[in-house]
């Protein structure tokens, strides 16, 4: 299963990278690095190392939100908690369109929630929020938050509750006490979420364009770019293949530093 | 006034009374412990005096000051934990010296302090290593010193000895009790277990049906109940409904109790005799019953004897015991002075 269904395109779009493109057609078989060369250039490089900057943001943000987040809703009760889980499984079925859409009117100055802080006299006038880093960066913590959310709870869950007690009856507030123990406690599975966030949030290459400008969009953006519109197909698969190395050598960096801490 | 001062304090999970107007006053440097079956609000209410739940009604004064609002973390109180709740992140000094850290101890004093504790629990040297390197009884003593090192007015201990086996259970007991001798320290435990309450405290708080049942010292709640639910409790009883007869003497199973009477105004109830206060003699005497099963455990003999369809244990040692085999008729004698009479 394995094999067909992941090693194999894989291996394709391996082959492909190293191919020539043809304008007239699609492309042809060869063994060239050209595709390689070609993305060794200032703007590539500017790209890649915004789209990793932006998915590392998006990673942080979803955990410090869902952290402390997902510990108040292990402590509700059920009922409390199956609304929750199901508003969150809800939010992951919609599709990436609609959600980039939905902000866009939402940050919008016509439709936008501007308007609402012009009505309650927070604001002047109504402004748009978007195109914008802010606008690209919500709407993919929306995205991933409840992804977050659900990767977190059966491990905060599972934490004894009474280690919190412990640490206050031994004299810690409950805010000190929950980064001083819950947060150690759990850092494994933290790690363990930033890293599939973080994968998560690079492979996004609608939301971007939606609520971003140009200068805002991701490597994903000019892969689908390449692929699709300018039927680079070679050069899509070297972009392709570029990014999965970076991305995998950084999260083997991150077991690395987490291995290696807790020998010592 | 010091010690602790529990006032009426009622505590209600919805419409559910966990703890129901409990007036308890534990004097400085006592031991109490905190009995009852599974559910009878024993834990709710250490839970109150730890300040980790907040009493309906009531107030709770620890050493004359009320404590009923004051945050946990402010207590300054120690507590053991059922699961222990040692930090895994931290060493076994690192567990210990939470609270000093906490506190801003300098870091000097701190590993001093650690020192003294694992002395004082004897586990000296095992200030470096992980606390899943630790065995049971080990993680027991350390989450102890850890509850110990600021030196609490209060000691709480939550089922703190039901994860250890029997063997080591009965050597904690002896440990614990003698480690609070000598640091003098008013401790609360929590217990199920009667043979842990008898061996420790100074004083035992029956409790069932989130009310207190009996408080007072261990051999006095094992002499004399204060009621039917206390003496089945505490160790293994035969409780017997008696009548009185018209010449105001007790009866069970049909026949009179020599030499014992009610006390005014109570026609019937129950009569409570330990085990080892029932006499076993030649049929003919005090109650005439029919040996129905002899369970000989070597250092003690319990008889089961069948009277009127009510199953009397008797307990005795193999020296003072007449030989008698299921089958025999015995007579069974209840010795006036070991009886406990007992309202309904």
């Amino acid at each position: 299963m394995l094999t067909v269904f992941f090693v194999v395109p894989f291996s394709i779009m391996i082959a492909v990278s190293f191919f020539q493109r043809d304008p007239a057609g699609f492309y042809s078989p060869d063994f060239v690095f050209d595709n390689y060369t070609r993305f060794l250039s200032p703007f590539f490089g500017g790209v890649l190392s915004f789209s990793l900057m932006l998915a590392i943001t998006v990673a942080i943000v979803c955990v410090a939100i869902s952290v402390p987040f997902t510990f108040c809703l292990a402590r509700a009760s059920r009922r409390v908690q199956t609304i929750w889980l199901v508003a969150m499984l809800s939010v992951l079925s919609l599709s990436e369109v609609i959600i980039g859409f939905a902000w866009s009117t939402l940050l919008s100055r016509t439709a936008g929630i501007t308007n609402f802080f012009v009505a309650i006299g927070l604001m002047s006038e109504p402004r748009a929020l978007l195109p914008g880093f802010g606008a690209v960066l919500t709407g993919m913590v929306y995205q991933a938050l409840p992804y977050t959310v659900l990767i977190l709870y059966p491990a905060i869950i599972r934490l004894d509750p009474t280690l919190m007690e412990a640490a206050r009856t031994l004299g810690s507030s409950p805010l000190r006490a929950f980064f001083n123990v819950v947060v150690p406690a759990l850092r494994n599975t933290i790690v363990a979420t930033l890293i599939m966030v973080f994968v998560f949030a690079l492979g996004s290459y609608l939301l971007p364009q939606i609520l971003g400008r140009p200068r805002h969009w991701t490597l994903s953006v000019l892969i689908t770019d390449q692929a699709i519109l300018q039927s680079n197909m070679p050069f899509a698969a070297a972009m392709a293949v570029f990014l999965v190395l970076i991305s995998l050598s950084l999260v083997a960096l991150t077991v690395l530093v987490g291995a290696r801490r807790e020998t010592t | 006034m010091s010690g602790l001062q529990i006032k009426g304090v009622t505590k209600r999970f919805g419409g559910f009374t966990a703890v129901d107007a409990i007036d308890l006053s534990v004097p400085d440097g006592s031991f109490v412990c905190l009995l009852g079956p599974s559910g009878c609000g024993k834990t709710t209410l250490l839970r109150m005096v730890a300040g980790l739940e907040e009493p309906t009604e009531g107030s709770i004064v620890v050493g004359g000051q009320d404590m009923t609002h004051v945050p946990t973390h402010k207590r300054g109180l120690g507590m053991v934990f059922q699961s222990l709740a040692l930090f895994p992140h931290l060493t076994v000094g690192e567990n210990i010296a939470y609270p000093l850290r906490i506190r801003g101890v300098e870091p000097a004093h701190r590993t001093d302090r650690v020192e003294e504790l694992l002395e004082l629990i004897r586990l000296p040297g095992v200030a470096d290593r992980a606390i899943n390197q630790l065995s049971g009884g080990q993680r027991q003593r350390v989450a102890i010193a850890r509850a110990l090192a600021l030196s609490p007015k209060l000691f709480l201990l939550d089922e703190p000895l039901s994860a250890l086996d029997a063997k080591l259970r009965e050597a904690m007991q002896v440990e614990l009790r003698q480690l609070q001798q000598k640091l003098g320290i008013t401790t609360i435990v929590v217990t199920h277990d009667q043979r842990e309450a008898m061996t420790m405290a100074d004083l035992v708080v029956v409790m069932g049906q989130a009310r207190i049942r009996q408080a007072a010292a261990p051999v006095e709640i094992y002499r004399k109940p204060a009621d039917a639910f206390v003496a089945d409790f505490i160790g293994s009883t035969n409780l017997l409904d008696f009548e009185t007869d018209g010449a105001g003497r007790i009866t069970v199973l049909g026949a009179p109790v020599a030499g014992l009477h009610p006390p005014a105004g109570l026609a019937a109830g129950k009569l409570s005799v330990r085990p080892e206060d029932v006499h076993l003699h030649q049929a003919g005497e005090g109650l005439t019953g029919k040996v129905g099963f002899v369970r000989d455990l070597g250092g003690t003999i319990e008889t089961f004897v069948d009277v009127a369809g009510t199953t009397i244990v008797a307990v005795s040692t193999p020296r003072d015991r007449v030989a008698m085999h299921q089958g025999d008729d015995v007579g069974v004698v209840f010795p006036p002075e070991a009886c406990v009479v007992l309202a309904h």
